[in-house]
């Protein structure tokens, strides 16, 4: 009853064509291939994404140089079925460990090798906590909007 | 982006942030929300008027009473950035799935 704040989560979904243990794969193993590389924290280019495979493990964008920049941590490692990523970016792109929003990625056998995967961005309503920080992000060309901006290019 | 900035600064301040949780229990009055609290009753207005301004917050008149409650679509423009940032993400995923389907990457 604590914190079931109630402003709905985000949810997306998309099919792909893979087993659900390769689905899984993919989006966990392979995130650094299929990750958009406009959405980093670290200063310089971003070389990989790596979700550690394990309850507790790191998730992290490693950039060209070899620095990481932490993202968050993993929650729930089920595979082939189901991850819970912990988000803990704030909206100033900074991995904030005071933060935590929960990403959980279920995988569903849809058919001959298909899998569906839904997914949910949730406790949204958390990133309140940054407020004041993220006010100056927010409204600022290389903040979220500029980012949304660089993004639109990238897919008209 | 003024009404993410709204709704975020709204949200940083830890009275307004537990007036939304106990909001999240269901419709309450201004006088039952403050109830308990260590702030005074017309302090509670204050807060609850600054929710609503950032939309996370929606009230209706019933007789003589206000009757408060969340704002499904408050965090609008957040949860816009976040949606359109997921379904990229998936389609691109999505992408790398079909890239590699010959590959037959079994590492683990």
């Amino acid at each position: 009853m604590t914190l079931t704040i109630a402003p709905a989560p985000v949810r997306s979904s998309v099919r792909v064509n893979a087993t659900q243990r390769r689905a899984f794969e993919v989006f966990t193993a392979g995130m650094g291939r299929w990750w958009l590389k406009t959405h980093k924290i670290g200063a310089v280019e971003m070389a990989d994404t790596v979700v550690e495979p394990r309850v507790g493990g790191r998730w992290y964008e490693k950039g060209v140089d070899g620095t990481e920049c932490e993202w968050g941590r993993v929650l729930a490692w089920e595979p082939p079925s189901r991850l819970v990523l912990a988000w803990q970016i704030n909206g100033r792109w900074q991995f904030d460990p005071d933060l935590v929003t929960e990403v959980e990625i279920r995988f569903i056998p849809d058919g001959e090798d298909g899998t569906r995967v839904e997914l949910e961005h949730r406790n949204i309503e958390r990133f309140g906590a940054e407020a004041d920080a993220a006010r100056a992000a927010f409204d600022s060309p290389g903040g979220w909007p500029g980012l949304l901006g660089s993004f639109a290019a990238i897919f008209p | 982006m003024t009404n993410i900035s709204a709704a975020l600064l709204a949200l940083a301040e830890p009275t307004r942030r537990q007036l939304l949780e106990r909001l999240a229990a269901g419709p309450r009055t201004a006088g039952a929300l403050a109830e308990g609290l260590p702030v005074t009753r017309s302090a509670v207005s204050q807060h609850l008027k600054v929710l609503k301004d950032a939309g996370l917050v929606a009230d209706r008149a019933e007789g003589t009473r206000r009757i408060y409650r969340i704002d499904p679509q408050g965090l609008g423009p957040l949860r816009a950035w976040l949606d359109r940032f997921w379904s990229d993400a998936l389609a691109s995923y999505a992408a790398e799935v079909d890239r590699t389907a010959d590959s037959k990457e079994t590492r683990k």
